[in-house]
């Protein structure tokens, strides 16, 4: 094997340092300001306006006026070229009707071309159905992976497999989630239920990649004899192409949705990407050492309770 | 090669010109060199078989553009155990408002969500949402028509007739103080002597009396039951009627009375709508977004062709032929399933699913393919590396898709909307993705590397 001196095992530590790098600022960030949550969520409407020309500033202060005005929340308005991105409190039907009567009146030309009005109950929901559907995913792949690497031999355990998975497996979600907390607060950018469908995929890339890792390690346990962080070790090593050559591959072309994918889905792109590339770094640097670590651990206290 | 593998390929290869010929667009009059005016038309053999549908993809709202709007009904004031046909009874009634407004392929759905009753109408090329709102907010209307005295005591003028009221009633029909508010409850019965299904009303106080009054002054007379402004019913008065019952007979077959009774409950039970959400998205939007994914799916999967080919030489130029049959199976799936109840919707957040599911199937080869290398390595024969290769690497396949089904599943069952279209696209996609990655790959290379 080409790769026969890199020991990952023996730096596991070093490793785990780096995730904790990455993931603590955005945990911070998580913490002290939150997600950047969009109208999905917390219920509200969304309206774009299309212009003849270019927006001016006067422009989008006299949209706002006229929408407070109204007694509604404008909480942000984003001016991109020839069009507003207006965010409001949830405006109904007829406040709409009177808002592009006025705005028919006022700016020749203008057209609202798109308008969104999400209710507050509607938001809780898509929140509590986004934090059940990932709890339980990760119950049933836990439950999944124990199944399926009951035939491991010992002194490994099966549950331990799933355990570790489930934690590299939070370690992406903490990465995409802390990533997104920062570029909420400084940039703006909102969390959507696109937002949720990436970060769920991100769940399955994961532990799809994990698994992968995983299996080797099943296997050379049933043949070799060596010890249990040599065995590890050797498999991470030869799955090492693998797992780079695919998360290349999905990078490479979630890349090509970024730059040609368009609006809509830029930062549901961007949460993936963000993802894919923790995913392969968790499951090659934190799970398979997780398992020494736990493995080393029960061997420590086997030999005091002897 | 093994008889079963030359079986394979070649059902391989008839699977994929079945599939081209489901995807090929649907062209009228193009000119192929000497071939002049020819039609393509996958639909065509649909029609020979008599199927009245079309091989289209049906695309979401955010790719066609239109309006969602998803209603809440307030049921403070019906029963609970009468609220799923009170339910039901709107959702017919804004079907037939959605039919009179001539929007082509509308959706309509009712959920049950948190003990909240919701209708959810999805009417593709529809960007007026007030109006549409207008349209199917207002609550249903239940009148009753009886043929009026004489030529002086028209009321209105004809336009304002509802429609086919003329035909059953005559230029005279006059309008009844009798109206939906008046029904307490509509039913399907049976007729005691026939068994035939016929549909009773029941009437509140005021209304028996107000209906008490109409069938008296119109006994073997037509009256006529109108709803939203049409005729659905113009049953005759055999005799008076003073209980408040009535019931209205008439060659119906169970469905239709169903149906009537359904409508009529509608009337009755003016069930107040109100807005939940509303999106509406602009043609052009949804136009753009579609032209940009498309362009970003095939420069996707090219990319994936030269890195697999510049990784893997030959192993990666068959594997990228299994890609195209992997991409045109899961695309002819997609339009063969709008032929089923279970149409399968295209939005944008499928699309990505279907991006991420060609990611995954190129996963599985890379996996047999390391595999491969890896045998080779060890000193074994190109054939005896590929079998054993795509043997080790099956165990992972399938664990690791199988965790990806597991939250595909969750997704589906949890996911409003967009959430549900991209997990529906990913279990297919992965599916698929497997067949493609360990059936057709392999029989490919048994097939070149045999021969």
């Amino acid at each position: 094997m080409k790769n026969k001196t890199l020991d990952i095992i023996g730096k596991k530590n070093l490793y785990f340092a780096l995730s904790l790098i990455v993931v603590a600022p955005g945990l911070i960030a998580l913490l002290l300001f939150g997600l950047n949550l969009s109208i999905d969520f917390t219920g509200g409407s969304r309206l774009t306006i299309s212009f003849p020309q270019k927006v001016e500033k006067t422009t989008s202060e006299k949209i706002k006026n006229t929408l407070t005005k109204e007694n509604l929340k404008v909480s942000t308005v984003e001016t991109s070229g020839n069009s507003l991105l207006i965010r409001t409190s949830p405006m109904d039907q007829k406040q709409n009707i009177k808002f592009v009567n006025t705005l028919s009146k006022e700016f020749k030309g203008a057209k609202e071309t798109q308008f969104e009005t999400i209710g507050p109950t509607i938001g809780k929901e898509t929140t509590i159905n986004a934090i059940k559907a990932v709890i339980l995913a990760s119950i049933l792949i836990i439950i999944y992976i124990t199944w399926s690497f009951r035939k491991v031999p010992k002194p490994a355990s099966s549950l331990r497999f799933g355990v570790s998975a489930i934690i590299a497996l939070i370690h992406d979600v903490l990465v995409v989630l802390g990533i997104f907390a920062i570029l909420g607060h400084f940039f703006g950018v909102e969390v959507d239920s696109l937002f949720v469908t990436a970060l769920l995929t991100v769940i399955g890339f994961s532990v799809h990649d994990t698994i992968v890792v995983f299996d080797r390690i099943r296997e050379n346990l049933r043949r070799s004899s060596g010890s249990f962080s040599q065995i590890v070790n050797d498999s991470i090593l030869q799955t090492l192409d693998r797992s780079l050559n695919t998360s290349l591959t999905v990078l490479l072309v979630l890349f090509a949705l970024l730059l040609f994918g368009g609006e809509s889905i830029r930062w549901f792109v961007v949460a993936l990407l963000i993802g894919v590339a923790s995913g392969t770094y968790s499951s090659i640097f934190n799970a398979a050492p997780i398992l020494v670590v736990w493995q080393e651990w029960s061997e420590k206290r086997k030999k005091i309770t002897k | 090669m093994r008889g079963n593998s030359r079986f394979l390929f070649w059902l391989i290869i008839l699977l994929t010109l079945l599939s081209v010929f489901i995807n090929l667009p649907n062209l009228q009059k193009i000119s192929l060199g000497p071939v002049k005016n020819l039609d393509i038309d996958p639909s065509s053999v649909l029609r020979t078989f008599r199927i009245g549908k079309n091989l289209e993809f049906r695309r979401g709202l955010d790719l066609e553009g239109g309006t969602s709007i998803t209603f809440k009904a307030d049921m403070s004031d019906v029963p609970k155990d009468q609220m799923p046909d009170a339910l039901n009874s709107a959702k017919t009634v804004i079907e037939r408002r959605i039919n009179l407004f001539g929007v082509s392929e509308p959706v309509i759905q009712t959920a049950a969500v948190n003990g909240d009753s919701r209708i959810i109408v999805e009417l593709p090329g529809v960007t007026d949402v007030n109006q549409a709102i207008n349209l199917i907010g207002t609550t249903a209307q239940l009148s009753f028509w009886e043929q009026g005295a004489s030529e002086s005591a028209r009321q209105a003028s004809p336009s304002a007739y509802p429609l086919g009221i003329v035909e059953v009633l005559g230029q005279n029909a006059k309008k009844t103080d009798l109206s939906g508010g008046d029904l307490q409850r509509s039913s399907v019965t049976f007729d005691q002597n026939t068994g035939n299904p016929q549909v009773q009303l029941v009437f509140s106080g005021k209304g028996a009396e107000k209906f008490a009054d109409i069938t008296k002054r119109n006994v073997n007379k037509i009256v006529a039951i109108v709803l939203d402004n049409q005729v659905i019913e113009a049953p005759r008065v055999n005799q008076a009627i003073l209980t408040g019952n009535a019931v209205i007979t008439g060659g119906f077959v169970l469905a239709q009375a169903k149906l009537l009774s359904t409508e009529l409950n509608a009337g009755a039970l003016p069930v107040p709508f109100s807005v939940l959400e509303q999106r509406v998205i602009g043609p052009t939007l949804g136009i753009e977004s579609l032209k940009k994914s498309l362009l970003a799916g095939v420069i996707g999967f090219l990319i994936i062709v030269i890195f697999m080919s510049i990784l893997y030489g030959r192993l990666g130029i068959v594997a990228s032929l299994a890609l195209v049959v992997y991409a045109l199976l899961v695309l002819s799936i997609f339009k063969i399933s709008n032929l089923t109840p279970y149409g399968i919707t295209l939005t944008l957040s499928g699309i990505a699913g279907f991006i991420l599911s060609i990611g995954m199937a190129v996963d599985a080869n890379i996996l047999i393919f390391e595999r491969i290398k890896e045998e080779k390595r060890l000193g074994k024969r190109q054939e005896e590396s590929i079998e054993i290769g795509f043997s080790r690497a099956w165990p992972s396949i399938r664990d690791s898709n199988i965790s990806t089904l597991i939250t595909s599943a969750i997704l589906y069952e949890f996911g409003t909307g967009v959430v549900k279209g991209f997990a529906l696209v990913l279990a297919i996609g992965v599916l698929v993705s497997m067949f493609s990655a360990i059936v057709v790959t392999r029989t490919f290379l048994r097939f070149f590397y045999e021969k």
